[in-house]
């Protein structure tokens, strides 16, 4: 029998009655929380019904935010958000989150703590990974699962293999958690961890704020990760005082086995910019100043967390945005909206010629709120920079933290903060 | 089950973008999700689509979001199968779940656009009959072949609940 695992594995068996639990093992683990979006919900919802299931398994550990095209985009949206808010009511579903209360749902339910160390959750949306900074298990699913999920409560799970990233040294002002994701997504590839869980360690992630690893953690699916999970410390544990309930605390045991260990001293990183069409086409935001720019997003799962703003708004404080250029910025919730709004940052983006939306994910992943259009080129603090991922085949997306994208505001080109 | 139809080829990590653009998610139906399969990356491809073909691709197939439409609409649109070196995690999880026939095989570099396969799913052998070479494929695990037996994840688990 197996004596030591690592995180990932830990929280898997605990939800099993397994004794015992290994890489590349096909389990059927009990979920703490399943969630969907206006997207993936109505499919799932449909393949429940048609089974002639009655009654959600738990209407306490299922979640449901339409945020994806809400505020409803046109009518085919709106059909599907009614769709959610149907079922929610029929089913008595206390986490419905309505336009007034949504958020993009991976800064939501963090916030919300509907998530908690230890927890073992399913999302029907593939970044889904986030909330492993929070150190649970956190994985993307599709709708049937989701489905299944409401029938009796399990998911089936391939135990992943697991991949160690040690971060050393002290990163350089204006780098921060986006950048060390993209770097290593752009180190190790966009399958670089295919199937594998990617566990963020080292001197550097222990002194990274909790918006930063949101930030880490979320984009773990874009190496190909089932998840991507940092070990609670009291970085977490303050984030998520006072805690609703019960919770627990597993860490990774010194000898756990690693399919690989990657070590990196980050203390000379730059900030860093995914070029198209991959999140792995990374290269130095200082390299690409020739590149003009169309529109800048800054919000997103990835990024419209308050201190994402806030960063932002430091750049654009009295200044201008290029003439000609769109600036998008997005709170990621209804709180992070207000905090703006209080601490007048929202103020900072209009006066900077820059909009402030309502929460959504919108523009991200061609949705609405800033579609491109032929040839157009966006700098974005999303999380895909796939071809015609925000709109025309042939537009062009990068990718970066909220300081580059706002300082590149100003300049109209890709810009390092530091240059201003 | 054997499946036979004409290849059409695509290269490592195509995405679910490519495969379903989101801004076709608000339909859950597979023929209408089908008519814009690949459509950012091939216009025409769903019209060039003949009832059973298969297609090849390269590592990372179906990798970004979670969309089940993206199977759906590789269903809807008349595929039978997908051959690849290997998959995303989440479109794995989706093809296993709603019964989208798929094989894992390094020998897809030696099959060529417009070439005529012929599958053998239980058994996972691939005939090129174009080529006159067989080439085999990763089997299934035993839990997901029951997945694949029931046809799809949610009548696997209701007939055991059913039990």
């Amino acid at each position: 029998m197996k004596t030591s695992y690592t995180i990932s594995e830990k929280i898997l068996l605990a939800h099993t009655d397994k004794k015992d639990i290994a890489p590349g093992e096909f389990i059927e683990a009990k979920i703490d929380l399943c969630l969907g979006n206006d997207i993936t919900a109505p499919l799932a919802i449909e393949e429940f019904k048609k089974v002639g299931f009655k009654k959600v398994f738990d209407n306490k550990k299922v979640v449901l935010v339409p945020d994806h095209f809400a505020p409803a985009k046109d009518l085919r949206s709106a059909n599907q958000c009614k769709i959610l808010a149907d079922f929610a009511k029929q089913q008595k579903i206390k986490n419905y989150f309505e336009v007034g209360w949504m958020g993009i749902e991976h800064a939501l339910l963090p916030e919300q703590k509907l998530v908690l160390p230890g927890d073992l959750v399913i999302g029907a949306d593939s970044h889904t990974c986030t909330y492993g900074a929070l150190g649970c298990y956190a994985t993307g699913v599709g709708s049937t699962d989701l489905a299944r999920a409401f029938i009796d409560g399990k998911c089936w799970f391939k135990v992943p293999k697991s991949i160690k990233f040690i971060y050393k040294g002290k990163l350089k002002k204006w780098v921060g958690g986006k950048d060390l994701i993209l770097y290593t997504i752009g180190q190790i590839g966009v399958d670089g961890a295919l199937y594998c869980a990617m566990e963020f360690t080292g001197e550097v992630i222990n002194k990274l704020p909790m918006d930063d690893r949101f930030a880490m953690s979320n984009m773990a699916i874009e190496a190909g990760g089932r998840a991507g999970l940092i070990e609670p410390d009291g970085i977490t544990l303050k984030y998520i005082k006072p805690a609703p309930r019960k919770f627990k605390v597993y860490k990774s045991d010194k000898d756990a086995l690693y399919d690989k260990v990657y070590e990196w001293d980050v203390s000379r990183l730059e900030p860093l910019v995914a070029c198209p069409h991959l999140p792995s086409n990374v290269k130095p935001a200082s390299e690409l100043g020739n590149i003009t720019l169309d529109q800048v997003v800054i919000g997103s799962c990835t990024n419209g967390r308050i201190s994402d703003l806030r960063i932002a708004a430091k750049i654009l404080n009295g200044k201008k945005i290029k003439s000609g250029l769109r600036l998008i910025v997005i709170p990621a919730t209804q709180k992070i909206y207000l905090e703006a709004v209080r601490e007048g940052l929202a103020e900072i983006f209009v006066k900077a010629d820059g909009v402030f939306s309502t929460p959504t994910c919108g523009p991200c992943l061609g949705g609405h709120m800033g579609i491109l259009t032929e040839g157009e080129t966006c700098l974005a603090t999303t999380n895909r920079n796939f071809i015609g991922r925000m709109g025309h085949p042939k537009s062009f997306v990068y990718l970066s933290s909220p300081a580059v994208a706002a300082a590149s505001a100003i300049k109209g080109k890709i810009t390092h903060p530091q240059e201003l | 089950m054997i499946i036979k139809g004409k290849v059409h080829k695509f290269g490592n990590d195509i995405n679910t973008d490519d495969i379903i653009a989101a801004k076709y998610l608000v339909s859950t139906d597979a023929k209408e999700l089908g008519s814009h399969c690949m459509e950012t990356i091939q216009p025409d491809f769903a019209k060039t689509v003949q009832g059973g073909d298969i297609i090849i691709a390269g590592k990372n197939f179906g990798c970004g979001s979670s969309r089940e439409h993206a199977p759906l609409a590789i269903k809807g649109c008349g595929i039978k199968a997908v051959i690849a070196k290997s998959f995303a995690g989440i479109f794995f999880r989706n093809a296993i779940n709603i019964g989208l026939p798929f094989l894992e095989s390094e020998d897809v570099d030696k099959i060529c656009d417009d070439d005529l396969l012929e599958i053998d799913l239980s058994g996972g052998i691939i005939k090129n009959l174009s080529k006159n070479e067989t080439y085999k494929s990763q089997p299934f695990p035993e839990f997901l072949q029951g997945i694949v037996k029931a046809g799809s994840l949610i009548n696997y688990v209701v007939k055991r609940k059913r039990k």
